[in-house]
């Protein structure tokens, strides 16, 4: 319950935490970017972590809040769970990060916690990393070399480990708008404030009464999120069917490995994995009885 | 960068001034610090809730932030709930309903119920359960807490008895229903 | 039915009895103005970290202190070497055979630690962060020693826990019917049946998970040690510190503050208790530790754990002829103060509700590498509950024939009380009918029936069971002489005293100690009822041995039915002795004074006295009585002649999503027969949070641990105690027939709800998917362990 002793330091620019980061390396320190702190907080008060240097990046301005590129939203990493789920521009173009951002943890931790904080942290149960994998979401990261932008497909690389480099700052993720695309998170759970065991999340557009083309990210199916490319094949071009979703669904355990805990055995996620997309997508297609 | 820094926060309307060491959590600093008791450990996981404050009117859950976080900020502890003498709605609310047992899950659950009716001010049950889903009780199996939220969210007037409780019977139907069932001196529990 | 005895005989316009009265413990709990014991700072006060081991059975070798002592603010490192002179073993109170073995049990470990989260040492420093900080910096070397985490394979011995013990088996119970002329022999009543069913079924590692971490404060300066503990026994407490620890009892005052729950889990006497006192002499300091979560889900003691082996034999009619009960009990390494008898509690109560002639129950007590386990809400009953009715389910499949019937040809008639049972009791009252068909009523048993039927012929993804728990209990622990026959070292009595103020305010002081239950509120309503002084007027006084100085504190549900019965009977006294002063004051005789309303009326005629009035003349004393000693205070002792026996039938409809395995509770009727109610708004919270604990053992909780001996499931993330969206509405009622046992008719309702809806859950689970082939799954019935049952009995056809 007691964090072992740490320097803080609070940075009001962009430039000077990259400094203090800068010299944290030159120094051996261990050093951690505190954002929400939701998820770094309870590891040290158990003494998992021990920084000797903590950066907290909550008195930046310009790190939260939401901007429309026409096209895109760009989402400042500091923007908390709450105002993702409640947001009238994600709502209406990204509905599918408000779906996810509402089921992270509880109330609490949401109106702490940030999109950004989450994304690189990238624990492998974490509802956010999944939605932004299947909406290629653009990663904005600043470092000692200037800014770069990471594709989702290369940003989560494995067990709690992104594109983000010691020295660096993910400022900000660039998700293109999903207008006219339905949507659904779905998120399998024993009690309601876990961690996922299984959960999907389904990006799919509908033209002609044919699925023209889904998305599908999974969480906790594997070390990174992951996205269902098979059952993505397979629903494209699919009817909005219940059955030939169902048959497009079966795929979705393709390529996954996922872990045995305490929730459930690998060969339990595989399943789940299968019928969770299968609610995720008849729920994104408006389809009624998700758990026919 | 130092091992001691210089915060100054408002807590239940009083400005304070400290130095502290940033490893202090701010639920430490309340509590050990400025003696506020009210709020309480429960956890050291982010889960039970017990620690919830408001935080610029927000709920957070005081063990998952550092006290030099609330630099420059107001917290609203259970103890600034009361207004000259007055309970808050909710705490009106949680003595009617018998909405508590031991306490210890209280003060957090009144915290988290000001802020989901802030957000949510007329809730269904469900919304209500999934808003305290971060507090954790384990004397009430939660049915009069979310009784005792619906009733400020309905506005509701307490009678004399003051309960809310569902499905309560007094001593006099309960033996009559007793009686009632015996007269007969059935043999069957009436399943058919 | 048995008639209703004597009841309150004061009622006034608007009764107390029966009355649901506004606690008045909220004000403070609502504000913030609480007293628990980690919110205590005293002048100068040290604080204490624990050093652990991290292993479950392993030879302390070597501890090294030098860099921890020499830490920042540091005042001692202690060893349990540097201990052994003084902390003694903590104790056990209930040997339950007289060859049982114990390990000695030191507060810090000496030579081995037994399981993992032993203690080892202890750091005292001048704040919780230079203690924590310096806990680090111990450094312990281990030789690690093989583990027994598994309770089958403990009892084989292949492995053993204590290095010092020949055996994992600390003792042998047992009862039987045919040996204790209250039956038949079980041996032969299995052999004449049509039909015998034996399963074995298996009671998880559970961890009472009250919301206040464990806290204790202890104070030396002055002539006596003062200890504020979160506790549910400060008495018990304060007699085993000075026994333990040989401090005369009379220079220990124990506090137990505003206590966070309880559940069993704060009925112990713990290391850390010990170890502060010890600290606080020692520094001459008053010195707190407060445990984390983690350290209490770890170290706290556990509950239940238990194979439970069970045959059960019937007529081809459906009618029980016998029950075999073979159990393995899980002590953990270590005997608590009742952990050895927490099985036996169990053992009365196989039988239930039920009246077969024969019945035969063994209990093996094993040592683990594990924590403790000792008493969690129920303590014995819940096991022995959820095993008679997963049973009368399995037998009721195996007869095909509705569980509610096969319920209802076995149970003893409300006609046939009172019934002395098959293992050995003699219940006074009930009526199994009335609660059932209220139960049916309320549930719409019939329609939900067809609901599943309809479900099962569609072959719906979510499948419909009903669970059926009839249930009874023994509570209001307990007579004295019953404990004794069982060789528990203390009585089951309570005490009450009964203080009348000059202004005519009331004080009672209770050896109950609640946390949570309401007393404050309950005995003001007993004794505003009986006085007739007004509830505002009457203050409650507990939890502290200074104040109440006698008392067996709070547990088994036998606060009212024993403590209330004490302070209702100081309350009499008062009465009888106000009386004689009342008659004196109004120059009238005793024989022609009546009471009620708070006053004394001359039979007959206007004048009349009031309690107040007599509470100042009393104060006063100018004018009493010769030979009467001028207070109004009495006390007295209450030893139940029998326990009670409260019952009801609980009724689950459960849905099982056949494609995850996810388990939802639809409809959760309870109708409980509790005898006579003081306050009902008090008994429903009681039900409620029963029942969450009931469910929650079915569905959400296990304590795991790894093969070596390290708990898996060590914080909230992964024991998961359910939240409000976890659980559904209850829906309850009750029925009453008052309990001959007390002068109230009350029965006791703390731990009915966990009782009773276990296997209600678990029974409903099976029965939504038995039809798929599935027969059993174990406890929590986990989405994956429901997923992986409904596979195998895909893969095998098991369709019976």
């Amino acid at each position: 319950m007691i964090p072992s002793a740490f320097d803080y330091a609070a940075p009001t620019t962009v430039e000077e935490a990259l400094a203090l980061l800068a010299g944290a390396d030159a120094s051996g320190d261990d050093v951690k970017l505190l954002a929400g702190g939701q998820s770094l907080i309870p590891v040290m008060k158990l003494r998992l972590a021990d920084p000797s240097l903590v950066v907290d990046l909550g008195r930046i301005p310009g790190l939260s809040g939401i901007t429309d590129n026409g096209s895109s939203l760009t989402i400042g990493a500091m923007t908390p769970h709450h105002v993702m789920a409640t947001d009238p521009l994600i709502a209406a173009h990204v509905p599918l990060l408000s779906q996810a951002a509402a089921t992270v943890a509880d109330p609490q931790v949401r109106h702490r916690g940030t999109f950004g904080g989450a994304l690189v942290h990238a624990d492998p149960a974490g509802d956010m990393p999944a939605p932004a994998l299947a909406m290629d979401a653009v990663f904005n990261i600043t470092g000692p070399a200037g800014p770069r932008s990471v594709e989702a497909a290369g940003f989560f690389q494995g067990y709690f480990t992104t594109a983000v480099e010691e020295g660096e700052i993910l400022t900000s993720i660039t998700v293109p708008k999903f207008d006219g695309w339905g949507s659904h998170y779905e998120k399998f759970t024993r009690v309601a404030q876990q961690w996922s065991i299984v959960a999907v999340a389904a990006l799919v557009r509908v033209e002609g009464g044919v699925i023209a083309e889904a998305r599908l990210g999974l969480t906790n199916m594997a070390s990174t999120p992951l996205r269902a490319s098979a059952t993505e094949a397979a629903l494209a071009g699919c009817a909005v069917d219940a059955e030939a979703i169902a048959a497009a669904c079966a795929h979705a355990a393709e390529g996954t490995d996922p872990a045995s805990d305490l929730n459930g055995d690998a060969a339990y996620r595989r399943h789940l994995a299968t019928v969770v997309a299968r609610r995720a997508v008849l729920a994104a297609v408006g389809l009624q009885g998700t758990r026919g | 960068m130092a091992s001691s820094t210089s915060i100054s926060v408002e807590v239940d309307g009083v400005s304070y001034t400290d130095n502290v060491e940033p490893r202090l959590l701010l639920v430490q600093y309340l509590r050990e610090r400025l003696g506020k008791t009210g709020t309480l450990i429960g956890c050291d996981t982010t889960n039970c809730g017990a620690c919830t404050v408001h935080l610029d009117g927000v709920s957070v859950k005081s063990c998952t932030m550092f006290a030099v976080q609330a630099d420059g900020h107001k917290v609203t502890t259970i103890e600034g709930m009361a207004q000259n003498g007055k309970l808050a709605p909710l705490q009106e609310a949680f003595h009617q309903c018998h909405a508590l047992q031991c306490g210890f899950c209280t003060p957090g659950m009144i915290m988290q119920s000001a802020s989901l009716l802030k957000e949510n001010p007329h809730p269904t049950e469900t919304e209500i359960r999934e808003g305290l889903e971060g507090n954790l009780c384990r004397c009430t199996g939660y049915q009069n807490i979310v009784a005792a939220v619906k009733s400020v969210a309905d506005g509701v007037e307490y009678g004399d008895s003051g309960v809310c409780v569902s499905e309560s019977l007094t001593h006099e139907v309960a033996k009559e229903l007793t009686d009632e069932l015996t007269d007969d001196d059935s043999e069957t529990a009436g399943v058919s | 039915m048995s008639t209703t005895t004597e009841s309150a005989h004061s009622s006034g316009p608007s009764p107390e009895i029966g009355k649901s009265r506004l606690r008045k413990e909220d004000a403070r709990l609502i504000t913030g103005r609480s007293r628990y014991t980690d919110n205590m700072v005293l002048p100068g006060m040290l604080h204490l970290a624990m050093v652990r081991s991290p292993y479950a059975h392993a030879r302390i070798t070597n501890i090294e202190l030098t860099e921890a002592k020499a830490a920042p603010g540091v005042f001692a490192v202690l060893t349990g070497t540097d201990l052994a002179a003084e902390q003694g073993s903590l104790p056990n109170a209930w040997p339950v055979t007289p060859d049982q073995k114990a390990p000695a049990h030191p507060a810090v470990a000496i030579e081995e630690v037994a399981f993992a989260g032993e203690i080892v040492a202890v750091v005292i420093a001048r704040s919780a962060a230079a203690a924590r900080d310096a806990a680090e910096l111990v450094d312990v070397d281990y030789d690690e020693l093989p583990v027994v985490m598994d309770l089958e394979e403990a009892f084989t011995d292949a492995v053993l826990a204590h290095t010092s013990l020949e055996s994992n088996k600390s003792a042998t119970w047992v009862f039987d019917s045919a040996e204790a002329g209250t039956g038949t022999s079980i041996e032969d009543a299995l052999a004449a049946s049509d039909v015998v069913v034996e399963r074995t079924l298996y009671q998880q590692r559970l961890i009472p998970a009250f919301m206040e971490p464990r806290s204790t404060v202890v104070d030396p300066t002055g002539e006596q040690i003062t200890m504020y503990s979160a506790t549910q026994i400060p008495h018990i407490l304060r007699v085993m510190l000075a026994l333990t620890l040989g401090i005369p009892e009379s220079k220990l005052r124990v506090i137990a503050p505003d206590v966070g729950g309880g559940f069993g889990g704060k009925l112990q006497v713990t290391p850390e208790e010990i170890i502060t006192l010890l600290a606080a002499r020692r520094m001459g300091k008053p010195c707190k530790f407060t445990e984390t979560r983690s350290e209490s889900l770890q170290v706290g003691h556990h509950g239940r754990a238990q194979v439970q082996r069970m045959k059960i034999g019937a007529t081809k009619e459906g009618i029980v002829t016998g029950l075999s009960v073979n159990l393995l009990a899980d002590m953990g390494a270590y005997l608590g103060l009742i952990t050895s008898g927490i099985p036996i509690l169990g053992a009365f109560m196989y039988n239930s509700i039920y009246k077969f002639p024969a019945y035969r129950f063994e209990c093996n007590n094993i040592f683990t590498n594990k924590p403790w386990t000792d008493a969690y809400r129920g303590a014995g009953r819940p096991e022995a509950t959820f095993a008679i009715e997963r049973m009368m389910d399995e037998l009721a499949t195996e007869l095909n024939m509705d569980p509610l019937v096969l319920r209802e040809k076995n149970w003893i008639k409300h006609t046939e009380f009172p019934f002395a049972t098959v293992a050995g009791l003699e219940y006074d009252t009930g009526n199994y009918e009335a609660a059932t068909a209220k139960a049916v009523a309320l549930f719409d048993y019939d329609g939900l029936r067809a609901e599943q039927k309809r479900r099962r012929d569609a072959g719906a993804t979510i499948q419909l069971g009903i669970g059926v728990s009839t249930f009874t209990e023994m509570c209001g622990l307990a007579p004295s002489r019953v404990l004794g026959a069982l060789n528990y070292a203390a009585g089951g009595w309570e005490h009450a005293q009964v203080r009348v103020l000059p202004t005519g305010n009331v004080e009672v002081v209770t050896g109950s100690s609640a946390h949570g239950q309401g007393h404050e509120t309950a005995w003001s309503q007993l004794v505003a009822d009986r006085l007739g002084v007004p509830f505002e007027n009457v203050e409650v006084l507990h939890g502290d041995t200074q104040v109440s100085q006698r008392g067996l504190d709070t547990y088994g549900s036998r606060s009212l039915t024993v403590g209330g019965m004490a302070v209702l009977a100081a309350a009499d006294k008062v009465i009888e002795k106000a009386k004689v002063i009342a008659a004196h004051l109004m120059e009238a005789s005793e024989e022609d004074l009546d009471f009620t309303n708070g006053a004394f009326t001359v039979r007959g005629t206007d004048t009349s006295t009031s309690f107040s009035e007599i509470a100042f003349a009393v104060f006063s004393a100018h004018n009493m009585p010769d030979g009467v000693e001028p207070n109004l205070d009495s006390e007295a002792t209450f030893d139940p002649v029998n326990f009670s026996y409260p019952h009801g039938t609980h009724l689950a409809a459960m849905e099982v999503d056949t494609e995850t395995g996810q388990v939802k509770v639809l409809k959760y009727v309870c109708v409980d027969d509790i005898g006579v109610v003081v306050n009902p708004m008090i008994v429903e919270g009681q039900v409620h949070g029963g029942l969450a604990q009931g469910i929650s053992q079915a569905l959400y909780e296990e304590a795991v641990y790894d093969d070596a001996g390290t708990l898996v499931s060590g914080s909230f993330v992964d024991y998961l105690v359910p939240g409000a969206p976890d659980l559904p509405h209850y829906i309850t009622a009750r029925t009453e027939t008052p309990a001959t046992s007390n002068q109230l008719g009350a029965k006791g309702v703390g731990e009915a709800g966990t009782i009773a809806s276990t296997p209600a859950i678990v029974n409903g689970v099976l029965d939504a998917i038995r039809h798929l082939g599935v027969t059993d799954i174990k406890m929590p019935c986990t989405p994956s362990r429901v997923w992986h049952a409904l596979q195998e009995a895909k893969s095998t056809g098991g369709v019976q």
